[in-house]
């Protein structure tokens, strides 16, 4: 494998710049996918037939706990592939399972807050707008989800290996993936939430 | 969970019965075969587990071949119950089933993977490539539509099909008005390959971006590279809205929320839309590469360069970004009002526009050309009239005022199919009669070719031109029975009478692949067409690592340029060359897929859970392989060369 010294190392194989560029691409998929939902969420957001309203049934404390997690674990992935780039795998290590433990936390209080609307009466089945909302923030949390199932593979993998330029391209992408869920969110937090408690 | 035998089954219809037991034998058969002549190790390590872009092309074509049979037996039982009024052939439910699937794997499951198929084959080559960007991610596409398209095939005997149409609108589609699984299938079905689909079109972005040539800059790829790149950027964009609108589907249905519903909110035009946000971009999915298709053939066959090539590009640069704003002439009838109906109306018909750009570029080819009329230039000439046709009487269909007349007649059935036909199945035809000497290193047979040819071009038009008169006479289409007093009798016995017609040209195009494996010359040239581009200047067939040096491009035509400028092509030494290693997990993957299609249709939720974790153990399986590939010596690779023909040491 021909590694080119002059690149950052997750660029270093002509393999690995393709890849990062392939993911570029998927994430146009993932933003045509997003836009979809945002859309169908926008066609119903105004028809809860008998259901809660979103004004009626949002609260702003989670959401800004939530919003605050995201934001800071999109910081915490940069910090790590900084310190990749120096190849201080400590570092890395620790700024990857803060961004992941940040994520699980995200997760717990978005599943909580699931819990709380059902318990309320707003299920997927009560009206057209809370099936397009749960369906859109649980297309987001499953990708959540999934991030985090996967930063934990490449954590591990990281341990073992050490930074080469196999670990250091997935963690890359993973970094990729992880800032474009907090864009995601931060339309979620905007659109969703702020114009719902208008 | 309650285990209810019963859902299973599907009731009646000794056709349905004679489906089964023909699916029964016809596997146990493969699996005697396969066991008796010992061909299991070799099914696995040579296909199952392949990476090679070449040979999941061929895997592609030979499945799309498969459902261009599966999907005609359906147009054929289709016309045969009306080829005469009152007939008893197909129940009602029945023939809704029918065309639904019909239209379903004639899209999804023929036509587009046959392009996918051939783009496989054929785009590494055209741009010098040693393979695709990602090898491994495209047996992970492949195994996803295959697996995909047997979800939706067993629907037939296990449970039964979709019956809502290939459009499938709600609230036809929904639980209430669909109790059966039919739709369960159609919504997991199409996710699953659809999925695999998405993942191509990145990997072909990517490929043809970054993977080509020296010297092979993007204006001097050769038109069908340009086609599948077009294609694979509007597949990019297009599918993730099916991949919604398809998941809306599942969660309206298994798990009862109010999409599309008609009570609590539920916008049933909803689905209409998105559905086709995604549906017409889709027919320019699998019609933008038949265009290049068309222009390599026509370009080759008429021995010289491709006339107006740049506003070939520009034109499909055109036609992808209309393709996204004309949706609403699917339903012009839903009353959306003037304004919108307007807009599209005008959008639509401006497509016309750099398509006609298209057919003029090839008129001007042509003209003037030493033209040799082979078997895929016979399909490319046909198409130029007849998809004219299907053109013109689109054009018709755009008007909206005038669409309240032909909306859901016999006249779209007509429209659509001549586009659809001379435009995807007459092009994959040509190309794969093209290619095929290439793959195989041996052509198919010109007279059988040409006898096929004639069968399919003359009852292609004797089966749907009748369909345009009924369609003005009032026949809507999906009615499986009419009344001896509709008149309508006459002209659906002509239809049929073409349909037959059609299905003995494919025959013969089948058993023209037979004949000739067995008895035509091999080809030692590589270039049996005296053609242009870089695909035909390697081996034929293809040695496994494409070119055994990678040539540098120095025109637009590379391989002409080399013939008749003396233009030098291959200019480095034969080095060890890096290939990418067999992998079985993207094989897995599907299977794995496939049952968690299949338990999420029946809600047998348990097993579905379980179907869930495996995808991810796979797909971490694949995270935390580190397998480098292998090298192929240079005197290995200057062995095959020397056997394959030696044109290039
Ligand atoms: C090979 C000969 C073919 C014949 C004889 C044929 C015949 C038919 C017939 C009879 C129908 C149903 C008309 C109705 O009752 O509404 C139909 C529908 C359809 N066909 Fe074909 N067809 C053929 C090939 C194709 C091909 C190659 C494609 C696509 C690439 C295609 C796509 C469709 C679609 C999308 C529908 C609409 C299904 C629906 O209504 O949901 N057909 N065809
Ligand atoms: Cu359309």
């Amino acid at each position: 494998m021909k590694v080119d010294t002059s690149k950052p190392l997750e660029y270093g194989t002509h393999e690995n710049s393709n890849r990062i560029f392939g993911f570029w691409v998927f994430l146009g998929a993932e933003i045509a996918l997003f836009a979809t939902l945002f859309t169908v969420f926008f066609v119903l957001v105004n028809r809860f037939a008998d259901g809660p309203s979103g004004s009626e049934l949002f609260e702003i404390g989670p959401v800004l706990i939530e919003t605050f997690l995201l934001l800071t674990s999109s910081f915490t992935i940069g910090l790590a592939v900084h310190a990749m780039r120096h190849q201080y795998k400590r570092a890395m290590l620790v700024f990857f399972g803060i961004t992941l433990l940040m994520g699980l936390g995200f997760l717990g209080i978005e599943i909580s807050e699931f819990v709380t609307y059902v318990h309320e009466g707003a299920t997927l089945q009560t009206s057209a707008f809370l099936s397009s909302l749960f369906v859109l923030l649980g297309t987001h949390g499953a990708h959540v989800t999934f991030g985090f199932l996967w930063g934990a593979a490449i954590m591990i993998q990281l341990m073992r290996e050490g930074i080469n330029p196999a670990t250091a391209n997935k963690s890359f992408i993973f970094s990729l993936y992880w800032h474009f869920l907090d864009v995601v969110w931060i339309f979620i937090f905007s659109f969703v939430y702020l114009k719902g408690l208008m | 969970m309650n285990f209810d035998l019963e859902k299973f089954k599907v009731h009646g219809e000794p056709l349905i019965y004679g489906a089964m037991i023909s699916i029964a034998l016809a596997s146990i058969g493969i699996v005697v075969g396969l066991t008796v002549f010992k061909k299991w190790g070799w099914l696995w390590r040579e296909w199952l587990t392949t990476v090679d872009h070449k040979r999941i092309g061929v895997m592609y074509i030979l499945a799309a071949l498969l459902m261009l049979f599966r999907g005609g037996i359906d147009a054929l039982m289709m016309r045969l119950q009306t080829a005469a009024p009152d007939m008893k052939f197909l129940d009602a439910q029945h023939y809704n089933e029918v065309f639904t699937t019909h239209g379903l794997i004639m899209i999804l499951f023929m036509a587009m993977p046959f392009i996918i198929g051939l783009m496989n084959v054929v785009v590494p080559l055209q741009i010098g490539a040693r393979d695709v960007a990602f090898p491994r991610l495209n047996a992970v596409s492949f195994w996803l539509f295959f697996f995909g398209a047997m979800l939706l095939n067993i629907s037939f005997v296990i449970g039964g099909s979709p019956d809502a149409g290939w459009s499938a609108y709600f609230p036809l589609a929904s639980l209430e008005f669909s109790p059966t699984v039919g739709n369960n299938y159609y919504s997991l079905a199409l996710q699953i390959s659809g999925i695999g689909t998405l993942m191509t079109g990145v990997n072909f972005i990517v490929t043809i971006l970054k993977m080509r040539a020296p010297g092979m800059k993007l204006m001097r790829m050769p038109m069908f590279t340009w086609s599948v790149l077009i294609t694979n950027v509007i597949i990019v964009f297009a599918f993730p809205v099916l991949t919604v609108a398809l998941a809306l589907m599942m969660f309206d249905r298994l798990f009862g929320s109010q999409f599309f519903t008609m009570a609590n909110g539920g916008m049933d035009m909803l689905w209409a839309n998105l559905f086709w946000v995604w549906g017409h971009p889709e027919v320019y999915i699998v019609i933008l590469p038949a265009f290049g298709i068309y222009s390599e053939i026509i370009a080759t066959f008429s021995k010289k360069n491709l006339y107006g090539y740049t506003s070939m590009v520009a034109s499909m640069l055109i036609i992808s970004l209309l393709s996204f704003i004309v949706w609403a002439h699917h339903f012009y009838t839903m009353g959306q009002g003037v304004m919108v109906n307007g807009f599209f109306s005008i959008t639509t018909m401006a497509i016309a526009v750099p398509t006609g750009v298209k057919i003029f570029n090839w008129l001007f080819t042509l003209r003037k050309g030493r033209i040799s009329f082979t078997t895929p230039m016979l399909y490319s000439l046909a198409f130029i009239p007849i998809f004219t046709i299907g053109g013109v009487t689109g054009v018709m269909l755009a008007m909206a005022s005038a669409d309240y007349m032909y909306h859901n007649t016999m006249f779209l059935v007509a429209h659509f199919h001549y586009v659809l036909i001379p435009g995807a199945v007459f092009a994959v035809i040509a190309g794969f009669h093209y290619w095929f000497p290439k793959v195989f290193g041996f052509r198919l047979n010109e007279r059988l070719g040409k006898h096929a040819f004639w069968w399919i071009i003359i009852s292609f038009n004797v089966a749907f031109f009748p369909l345009f008169i009924l369609g003005l006479k009032g026949m809507t289409r999906r009615m499986y029975t009419y009344s001896a007093e509709t008149g309508f009798g006459p002209l659906n016995m002509i239809s049929f009478a073409g349909a037959l017609g059609l299905a003995i040209g494919f025959v013969i195009l089948v058993y023209n692949i037979y004949w000739s494996t067995r008895y035509m010359p091999r080809d030692k040239t590589g270039d049996p067409w005296d053609a242009r581009t870089l695909e035909w200047a390697t081996q034929s067939p293809i040695p496994e690592y494409n070119f055994a040096v990678v040539p540098n491009v120095k025109s637009r035509d590379p391989l002409w340029a080399m013939k008749h400028d003396k233009q030098p092509l291959f200019e480095d030494q034969i080095t060890k060359i890096h290939m990418p290693s067999n992998t079985g997990k993207p094989f897995v993957l599907g299977v794995v897929f496939f049952f968690l299609g299949f338990f999420l249709v029946f809600s047998m939720w348990i097993p579905a859970i379980v179907a869930g974790i495996g995808v991810l153990v796979v797909l971490a399986a694949m995270s935390f392989d580190r397998d480098h590939g292998f090298y192929i010596p240079a005197d290995k690779v200057i062995k095959t060369e020397k056997k394959l023909g030696g044109g290039t040491v």
